[in-house]
């Protein structure tokens, strides 16, 4: 491993071996329905609290990972994840059951590639062989937690998000066949003075602009694919119109996950998904697939994440966002 | 990055889509009329067929609404009622009953004490510190102009 400019390069082999998606009812009839390994018929799953309901999705779609590919737990090394919960309690409830070795990161809606990132270099520096990375988020556990209660008659923003009920497992190994993330970049928070909690896509656009910049400046690849992970349809407009504005056009061969999941205007979700389950299931159900595929030779991933709280907004700080990077080449 | 806190306001503003405003006003009007035009029903009905006092039947009509928007509420209604009403459905005496049941269902997981008891006035709350306090004024007001 080495470092160009803020970019690692990854040395060795960090093979993603295989993902597995669980996504809610609604996503369940978005554009990527057939898609997804699992689609759950109700936000409880048999639960009695929303709460309850995530960290099963997460636990499921490890457990499910793991079958799939006949691995017992004490193949794995380490498993990595996070959510959106105070004290990321999915996560953690979710691998108290799992008796892995665990670490729990926040990061909040840029956890996918965060944890990804991470296992890729733990993985390259020789630490481990094999290493799960894991995240969730479910509309009805962070509407409770950011906004209103779900019963509260009222009107939703143009700008606002829906946040992705879902959860995906990724599986990294230093061996196998697959597509390999090649570099990692971790971006710097960036905050332009958003301070609107309903307009996350426009509070998270530039730290996606600065960090897919850093990667394109520090590897000068040419990727088949750009997708940022929930800055919706304001997000994505920004991100375009910047890159523009640098005669650097990726409006070709850019999309973002949050436009991708839903169908924009039937689904009624306004500027489009969010949550860490966004990006995370999409790269399952589509990015990935594309590249087992060879439809896509290679890919910048990165998910994208309003590093706010309820108690801040509420005391009038900005929203920081921040945007980690993968570059994934088959 | 050419964008600063002191400039990029403006982009975010130039490709934020407008709230919809007057198809609002319009859909809170009617929502709004409505809700009152049943409370008028419900009231006009137990003074002219139960023979009740217009004293009496005001209040009797709020408690009915209450309890039609609890229900409401309760059945998972009112917030798609208030998707398409607005402003009409939350500032009648309904919306009011909408903001202290929800988040009594909300937390009832975390016990009725510590959850229900303690967060069922979340969101009434401060119209209620506010009703009172300015009631407080209206009544020194009205006891110094007596």
């Amino acid at each position: 491993m080495k470092k160009i400019g803020k970019t690692y390069k990854i040395g060795g082999d960090v093979v993603i071996r295989d993902v597995y998606t669980i996504v809610g009812p609604k996503e369940g009839e978005g554009p990527l329905k057939d898609k997804f390994d699992m689609v759950i018929t109700d936000d409880l799953w048999g639960e009695d609290s929303w709460e309850k309901c995530e960290l099963k999705l997460q636990k499921t779609a490890v457990e499910n990972l793991l079958n799939r590919n006949s691995l017992i737990r004490d193949n794995i090394d380490l498993i990595i994840s996070g959510d959106l919960l105070n004290q990321i309690t999915s996560s953690s409830f979710a691998a108290r059951e799992l008796e892995i070795p665990y670490i729990g990161v926040y990061g909040a809606c840029s956890t996918m590639t965060l944890t990804m990132g991470l296992g890729a270099l733990i993985i390259d520096g020789g630490f481990a062989e094999n290493v799960v990375c894991v995240t969730s988020s479910h509309f009805c556990s962070a509407e409770r937690q950011f906004r209103l209660p779900l019963e509260m008659g009222g009107q939703r923003h143009e700008s606002a998000q829906w946040t992705v009920t879902g959860s995906a497992a990724v599986w990294l190994s230093n061996s196998g066949k697959g597509p390999k993330i090649k570099h990692v970049t971790f971006g710097k928070i960036v905050d332009l003075g958003v301070k609107d909690a309903n307009n996350m896509g426009a509070a998270m656009a530039p730290a996606a602009y600065d960090s897919l910049n850093q990667h394109l400046q520090d590897t000068g690849i040419n990727y088949d694919m750009i997708v940022t992970g929930d800055l919706g349809v304001i997000g994505k407009a920004i991100v375009n119109k910047m890159f523009n504005e640098d005669n650097n056009s990726i409006e070709s061969k850019y999309d973002d996950c949050g436009t991708i999941i839903f169908d924009i205007e039937k689904q009624d979700v306004h500027a489009g998904g969010s949550g860490c389950g966004c990006s995370a299931t999409v790269f399952g159900s589509f990015l990935y697939k594309k590249l087992l595929n060879n439809e896509l030779k290679s890919l910048l991933f990165a998910s994208t994440g309003a590093l706010h709280s309820t108690t801040a907004t509420l005391q009038g700080e900005s929203i920081p966002g921040i945007a980690h990077c993968l570059g994934i080449e088959i | 990055m050419k964008y600063n806190k002191d400039n990029y306001q403006q982009v975010v503003d130039e490709i934020t889509p407008k709230n919809k405003m007057l198809k609002n006003c319009i859909m809170a009007f009617i929502f709004g009329g409505a809700i009152c035009v049943i409370g008028e029903f419900i009231n006009d009905s137990f003074v002219s067929w139960l023979g009740i006092t217009e004293d009496e039947a005001s209040p009797m009509t709020s408690v009915v609404l209450v309890g039609i928007s609890a229900l409401l509420t309760g059945l998972g209604w009112y917030d798609k009622l208030g998707k398409i009403g607005g402003a009409g459905t939350v500032v009648p005496i309904t919306g009011f009953a909408n903001s202290v049941v929800s988040p009594a269902l909300e937390f009832k997981r975390e016990g009725y004490v510590l959850g229900t008891a303690a967060n069922i006035f979340k969101l009434a709350g401060p119209v209620l510190l506010f009703g009172y306090l300015s009631s407080f004024v209206a009544g020194l007001l009205s006891m110094a102009f007596r």
